[in-house]
């Protein structure tokens, strides 16, 4: 059996509407479970960026991406393994203030990513930001604190290897987009 | 049946016209050269219903039973002509109605324009009346689905549409477009488009490809070709033929693949696939390289992939990048289009023949012949075979026919026993399977080509499915001929009830009515047939008549087609009992 690992995709796409339907699609059919993703502006204009990490085989992360890239509004679809990128996560933590000037807790953040960001008579907020495995940390040491609420964000990524993809898109259209629908 | 208006002038730059966002969807489909149309109208689509009146004398709207034949209908008309297929249904029931088709469409790679009215804009994500999110619905199903909100985004939208369903691989797609944008006003000019930035429509061939590709071929001892249907929607029959005549290379079609060349070229060794022929099926594993040419690699092509052409080098043509490797690992994949693929790499290779190899098919196929065919051709049973029906027919039409298939084991008949002379004549719901699809699938096909005897095989279980689209040949007058296969059966899910479920009949008994009174209280001349001496002079009066025709052959019940490959055997384990 092929081993699974885990691997970080990064689509880019049009600005439309739908597309996220559309692409989720694409692992729904084929049974992946998506464990994080994110969706931002990217590096070009007008173009969106998604990062969705997820666990499966080479064979079948090859293959999903090629039929993520067939869809019409993506540009280009890449996928990198943990050691070819540069990632990070972030995540909150609410914590009522009868434990703000618990030392444990103020130990706790020393030497991390982490830091109070607000403060209130009755909780306070803890950011933190990392790879997925200091969130992980952090959330096993103030879970005794009894949290209050806790968020983490998905996975943002940049790939050590250059992703091609102003090229694809200047291969596709050197042109401002033609026939293409305005995005606005 | 009006006759329908194939060409449309190109315009030249067109001025800006003031008109409603009804109006522009009719003058893009002009545009586009389209001036036909299956549909059924509703309440969000009216005012496009509206306008496909005003403008009947330029554009044939083509009132279907149900939205489901519609869009069978424009399928039909797409795969028999190429040409990209309209459909037009209401909000909500009539979109869903069309998803079976839409699906049909996308696994079968065939353009089709479907246009859904919707609820007012401002009503969208309100649960309104017939309101559903056919774009959530559809998106999973179509190369491609936009809503239009507005009026003005009806020329853009409809031209990027027409130019994602036929570029490329071909496919659905899908335009919803809200009541108030069908009302809405809008300057009208229209522009074709030739290019969408984020889509590559055909990859660029890699002529070190083509050139390593020929190498392997020339190299070949037992060399073997499947093609599919992208040789079809390719337009490449002609570089087909030239290819393998050259390279003298035995050729076998997939399902799909069927009539692109004639079928009895000295180099066609038959068909691939769970029901097709005993010597393609059992040497796909026994010849050195396999060249996949336009092909997907379904599962019902090759049966257990973990044994499946093991021993073989394999070369895929393909246009799109998401299906090489997908099923089958190849050694040199050829990315573009089959016709300009072919077109290079006939340069390269060698002219050969491969006499001895071609002999080994000869021989296979004499003991298919022996075990299976005779007895299907010239039955020693009393009951009536759905294989001398097909070969009723083939006589009778001399091969020329248009031949439309439903699902089933008349389906597996027709695909194994119709003769082809002439390319895009095997109609049929290959990926999705789809019951119901013929005699909708048969009457566009016979819209798309008028001059041509277009022929439905259906089974006594499809023609059901769909069977209120004879109401659609009593109003258009199409003269589609219809044979109903009956054995009184849902045929196949029977076969493999009694091969592998112990003869438990679960549900397929099918108790039926009298088709021929069905039949004739749609104006439509019926026959029904049920002894062996009256079925060429059946077949005969139904090719002669000028209008549709039905008839009924009453087949017996319970026979099995073969060959098969049992589900998750290897192709060469192949049963011809």
């Amino acid at each position: 059996m092929e081993e699974k690992k885990v691997y970080t995709v990064s689509v880019y796409t049009e600005n439309n509407i739908g597309i996220l339907n559309r692409l989720s699609a694409i692992f729904l059919k084929r049974h992946i479970n998506i464990e994080s993703m994110t969706v931002s502006e990217s590096e070009i204009d007008h173009v969106h960026r998604f990062t969705f990490v997820v666990i499966v085989t080479e064979t079948l992360i090859r293959k999903v991406v090629l039929q993520l890239e067939k869809q019409i509004e993506v540009i280009g679809a890449f996928f990198h393994t943990e050691d070819e990128i540069i990632y990070h996560e972030t995540a909150l933590f609410k914590i009522s203030t009868e434990y703000l000037y618990d030392e444990h807790i103020q130990n706790k953040l020393k030497f991390r990513r982490a830091h109070i960001i607000a403060i209130t008579e009755r909780y306070f907020v803890i950011e933190a930001s990392g790879l997925k495995e200091d969130i992980d940390n952090m959330y096993q040491k103030l879970k005794p604190y009894k949290l209050l609420q806790f968020v983490r964000s998905g996975r943002i990524a940049i790939s050590r290897p250059r992703m091609d993809i102003s090229e694809v898109l200047k291969e596709i259209s050197p042109l401002a987009p033609e026939g293409g629908i305005n995005n606005g | 049946m009006e006759t329908l208006k194939k060409e449309v002038q190109e315009t030249a730059a067109i001025k800006s016209v003031k008109m409603t966002g009804a109006e522009a969807v009719i003058r893009c489909l002009l545009e586009e050269g389209s001036t036909l149309a299956y549909g059924y109208p509703g309440g969000a689509i009216m005012p496009v219903y509206d306008e496909l009146y005003k403008y009947r004398d330029q554009f044939h709207h083509v009132l279907s039973r149900h939205e489901q034949g519609a869009i069978h209908s424009a399928q039909g008309f797409a795969r028999v002509t190429g040409k990209v297929g309209v459909v037009f249904a209401t909000s909500g029931p009539g979109a869903t109605n069309l998803v079976t088709g839409i699906a049909d469409a996308q696994i079968d790679s065939t353009p089709l324009i479907c246009i859904t009215g919707q609820v007012g804009s401002h009503l969208l994500g309100s649960d309104a009346f017939q309101e559903t999110d056919i774009i959530g619905i559809s998106t999973p199903v179509t190369k491609w689905n936009y809503q239009i909100t507005k009026a003005s985004e009806i020329p853009e939208v409809f031209a990027k549409a027409f130019y994602i369903a036929k570029s490329g691989r071909p496919g659905p797609v899908l335009i919803d477009i809200t009541k108030d944008a069908q009302f809405g006003e809008l300057d009208f000019s229209y522009n074709k488009c030739v290019k969408v930035r984020s889509y590559k429509a055909i990859p660029k061939l890699n002529i070190e490809k083509v050139k390593e590709a020929a190498e392997i071929i020339n190299g070949a001892k037992k060399p073997f070709i499947v093609w599919g249907q992208g040789v079809i929607i390719g337009s490449a029959e002609q570089e087909f033929k030239n290819f393998i005549e050259k390279t003298g290379i035995p050729s076998a079609c997939t399902g799909l693949g069927l009539s692109a060349l004639e079928t009895d070229h000295p180099l066609h060794v038959g068909m691939v696939g769970m029901h097709g022929n005993y010597a393609p099926n059992v040497l796909t594993n026994q010849c050195d390289v396999l060249i996949a040419i336009g092909m997907r690699f379904d599962d019902r092509v090759t049966g257990n992939l973990n044994t499946y052409a093991k021993q073989a080098k394999i070369i895929h043509f393909e246009i799109d990048p998401s299906e090489v490797d997908k099923n089958v690992k190849t050694d040199v994949a050829v990315l573009g289009t089959v016709k300009e693929s072919l077109v290079e790499i006939i340069q390269f290779v060698n002219k050969a023949n491969h006499q001895e190899w071609m002999k080994e098919f000869h021989k296979l196929y004499e003991i298919e012949k022996e075990v299976v065919i005779n007895e299907q051709l010239n039955p020693t049973k009393e009951g009536l075979t759905m294989s001398e029906v097909l070969a009723g027919i083939n006589k009778e039409t001399k091969g020329e026919a248009v031949i439309v298939s439903d699902v089933g084991q008349h389906q597996m008949i027709a695909w194994r026993y119709a003769k082809f002379t002439k390319t895009r004549s095997n109609i049929t719901s290959g990926g999705l399977g789809t019951m119901g699809f013929a005699l909708p699938a048969a009457i566009g096909a016979k819209m798309g080509a008028p001059d041509r005897e277009v022929i439905a095989i259906i089974g006594d279980g499809g023609y059901q499915m769909t069977i209120q689209e004879l109401g659609t040949i009593l109003q258009t007058k199409a003269a589609v001929k219809i044979v109903v296969l009956n054995n009184s059966f849902l045929g196949m899910v029977r076969q493999w009830q009694e091969l592998f479920f112990d003869r438990r009949y679960a549900s397929t008994v099918m108790t039926n009515p009298d088709f021929v009174k069905i039949a004739e209280g749609y104006g439509i001349s019926a026959n029904r047939v049920s002894k062996r001496e009256d079925l060429a002079s059946a077949i005969k009066t139904m090719i002669a008549s000028k209008e549709s025709y039905f008839l009924e052959v009453v087949i017996e019940p319970e026979s099995n087609v073969f060959p098969m490959i049992p589900t998750g055997a290897s192709v060469s384990d192949i049963r011809l009992s």
